[in-house]
């Protein structure tokens, strides 16, 4: 089969089960977007910004699985996307984006829509290539969905030269050859001998932590986390971006843990002896102060990035792998074994952890005057059945919904965690639709989030995303305004949000569907309300609590034992 | 402490951007890198220079291997090795000096490779220590200009960093 360069993509694409493009033509691209126009088997999706571009291949990834693409031209076209690849390498999210480049004899010469797009995203890539050739870029292709999908997985940048894509110019396509990449070979299987150690460390504990993070849900690992937990009895806490790989609703769950998390779980962190780490990779946010984090505990850490391992904080016992290969291990060892941790302590853990969860450090004070955020986030679990695909821009109302939507199932909850990238909502929602078109799909927001992708309210009309959009509207910056209150003396320097747009009409005007609530005793019912148009995307512009903070909270240089509180649950 | 770390990355464009901007990235200190390819033409060998502590150190040949173009990497400071590092240096030499710094080169066995009126040219092999050694015995007044490789390192022994 001889193919030009834009063709040569497109069978590489199908080849690789791709459904979706997430793209935006420009002159470096031309070619290949008229190899796109013969063709039915992919969908491009013609986003607005190219932002919008990558958070939506991601949101796609993180509810599928499978990675996402993006096709973006030279130049600003690849700058516009750099905060979207930014966002899924730091969050580890299976990308392939292809971006297209000058014509190679101009290169270097700073031509019209030139930028070092391999430069760029260097930092910010798990690898990228530049094309060298027209014979190669088959080849090349196949590498990069084999680097963003093994080991542990990431954004891959594909830069093609515009003459490579000439219509005309042909090579023969052969997908067939297997990748080989002597200088990439990712760990899988866990060491024996270091699985063995654990188990005995695991199983000798009197106060055992299981602290579980993105890698499961990664690595679909649920399941193993699971029988593993539920095997030892042993309290779980998962991470920002672990939420639904344990189902939050079973009794062994503890909450989410640290700046934000519950204070059974990080009580539990700072009085544990055993801490079995798997897939998190002890970020700041989680950690708190290094110097008292977990101190009296011995450390378990299983991940598939030995960098992660003893990054941040030293680790007892390490073991490289796949999280599920590495449960399965140490659940068959464990159920083979005689040898049972002590009972008596554990129990005395769990009446420990119980005396803990009494303080039901997450209740707030109710009012029906205003709403509460907090009440929008639980009545939308009862709406959805606690089994809608939910994703969150960065701020207050990503931390109420992590706090107040439990998530049963992985790859339900679709935040960028580790980039804090605001906008990342509204695309990513549109992207997990156009993956589950039967499915409920939400985004929770704020106003200030919501406005930096906005425009994809015209993409998700072209498409008929009826996404429900959750806008928790506070008229500030809410967790900026937060910090601002405890750290700089309520010195709300640019935090709020003046001259907000009329969003129902702003969202009308998109061809969609807008409603204002402001009264607490419509939340329930605009909600059900909403969820009956199935097939329109509907705006809800909740007007909530102006000054309501999320708690409990770690401040800055604190560690898991020092949690700020509700201030008015104190009192009560 | 100093390591000396030697790798083994593909032959790329690029692939040298990504070490040196791994190291910047990430703060990591960089007191020489030497660039070459090797007798297999696909390879390149760079040798690196760095300190800091063992976690800081450990994380660094953690982060390298984690760049896909890096094949294989040895931290030699942690075996038996031999270090090599050449230096040209211009110096000042009138007069008496003259004698006096051709007996140094002879006893730090340099060799004399340029001569004029005013200075020699003078090429020195060995490692940090006899190069530092040297330029301290000539002083710093007399130093015209000074041209380091950075260091390069090989196991000793049947060890060998190679595919």
């Amino acid at each position: 089969m001889e193919l030009s360069g834009g063709q040569v993509l497109i069978e590489a694409l199908k080849e690789e089960d791709v459904e979706f493009i997430f793209g935006y033509p420009g002159g470096a691209v031309l070619h290949i977007y008229d190899a796109l126009y013969e063709q039915n088997s992919i969908k491009h999706i013609l986003v607005r910004h190219e932002q919008g571009a990558t958070h939506a291949a991601d949101g796609y990834a993180r509810a599928t699985g499978k990675p996402g693409v993006v096709l973006v031209t030279s130049g600003p076209g690849a700058t516009n996307a750099v905060t979207g690849i930014a966002t899924a390498f730091m969050d580890s999210i299976p990308m392939v984006v292809i971006s297209g480049q000058v014509q190679s004899r101009f290169i270097g010469s700073d031509a019209f829509q030139e930028v070092d797009c391999i430069g760029i995203t260097r930092p910010c890539v798990k690898h990228n290539f530049l094309v060298e050739s027209l014979e190669t870029f088959a080849e090349t292709m196949k590498k990069a969905f084999h680097v963003a999908t093994t080991g542990r997985p990431g954004p891959v940048v594909v830069d093609i030269p515009k003459d490579f894509t000439t219509p005309g110019v042909t090579v023969p396509f052969d997908y067939s050859k297997p990748v080989e990449m002597r200088s990439y070979t990712p760990a899988v299987d866990g060491h024996p001998g270091q699985i063995r150690k654990a188990v005995d460390l695991i199983l000798s504990a009197k106060r055992p932590m299981i602290y579980s993070g993105g890698g499961v849900v990664l690595g679909d690992a649920s399941e193993q986390l699971t029988k593993f937990s539920r095997l030892l009895n042993y309290p779980v806490t998962n991470t920002l971006m672990g939420l639904g790989a344990f189902p939050s609703t079973d009794p062994q769950f503890v909450g989410m843990l640290g700046m934000h998390g519950t204070y059974e779980a990080n009580m539990g962190m700072h009085d544990c002896d055993v801490l079995i780490a798997i897939g998190a990779r002890f970020d700041d946010r989680v950690t708190g102060e290094l110097e008292s984090f977990c101190p009296h505990a011995k450390i378990v850490h299983v991940d598939i990035d030995p960098a992660s391992i003893s990054k941040n904080v030293k680790v007892d016992v390490p073991i490289v792998g796949n999280v599920g290969q590495v449960l399965g291990e140490m659940v068959k060892i464990i159920e083979a074994t005689d040898k049972r941790a002590d009972s008596e302590a554990i129990d005395e853990w769990w009446a420990q952890m119980r005396a803990w969860q009494s303080k039901d450090c997450l209740a707030y004070e109710l009012s029906d005057k205003v709403i509460k955020p907090q009440a929008v986030i639980e009545a939308l679990w009862r709406a959805t059945n606690g089994d809608a695909y939910v994703t969150s821009d960065v701020g207050q109302h990503q931390m109420w919904a992590a706090q107040y939507y439990p998530f049963d199932k992985p790859r339900r909850w679709i935040n960028s965690g580790g980039l804090g990238t605001m906008g990342f909502g509204l695309p990513a929602a549109m992207g997990v639709q156009l993956a589950f078109p039967d499915e409920t799909v939400v985004c929770v927001t704020g106003e200030a989030s919501v406005q930096m992708c906005i425009q994809e309210l015209s993409t998700c009309l072209q498409y008929g995303t009826p996404i429900k959009i959750i806008c928790l509207n506070n008229r500030y910056m809410g967790m900026v305004r937060q910090w601002q209150e405890f750290s700089y003396e309520k010195r709300y320097s640019h935090s709020y949000m003046d001259a907000l747009p009329d969003f129902v009409k702003l969202t009308e005007s998109y061809g969609h569907v807008g409603m204002n609530i402001d009264k607490p005793s419509d939340v329930d019912s605009s909600l059900k309300e909403a969820f009956e148009m199935k097939d329109r995307l509907v705006f809800l512009n909740f007007v909530t609590d102006q000054t309501e903070n999320v708690y409990p909270m770690i401040e800055a240089g604190k560690g898991h034992h020092e949690m700020r509180m509700n201030p008015s649950r104190e009192l009560a | 402490m100093r390591h000396i770390i030697a790798v083994l990355l593909e032959n790329e464009a690029g692939a040298l951007s990504r070490v040196a901007g791994l190291f910047s990235a990430r703060g990591y200190n960089i007191e020489s890198l030497t660039v070459a390819p090797t007798g297999d033409p696909t390879l390149s060998r760079i040798t690196i220079v760095t300190s800091g502590t063992e976690r800081v150190v450990e994380q660094i040949i953690k982060q390298l291997n984690k760049l896909v173009e890096v094949v294989r990497l040895t931290d030699l400071s942690e075996i038996s090795y031999i270090e090599r590092e050449i230096m040209l240096v211009k110096v000042r030499a009138v007069d008496s000096g003259r004698e006096e710094v051709k007996r140094l080169t002879d006893i730090f066995r340099g060799r004399i490779l340029d001569v004029t009126e005013s200075t020699y040219i003078i090429e020195l092999t060995g490692d940090d220590q006899k190069i530092t050694a040297f330029l301290d015995a000539l002083g710093p007044d007399n130093l015209v200009e000074v041209v380091r490789s950075g260091a390069t390192g090989i196991a000793r022994g049947e060890k060998a960093l190679k595919i």
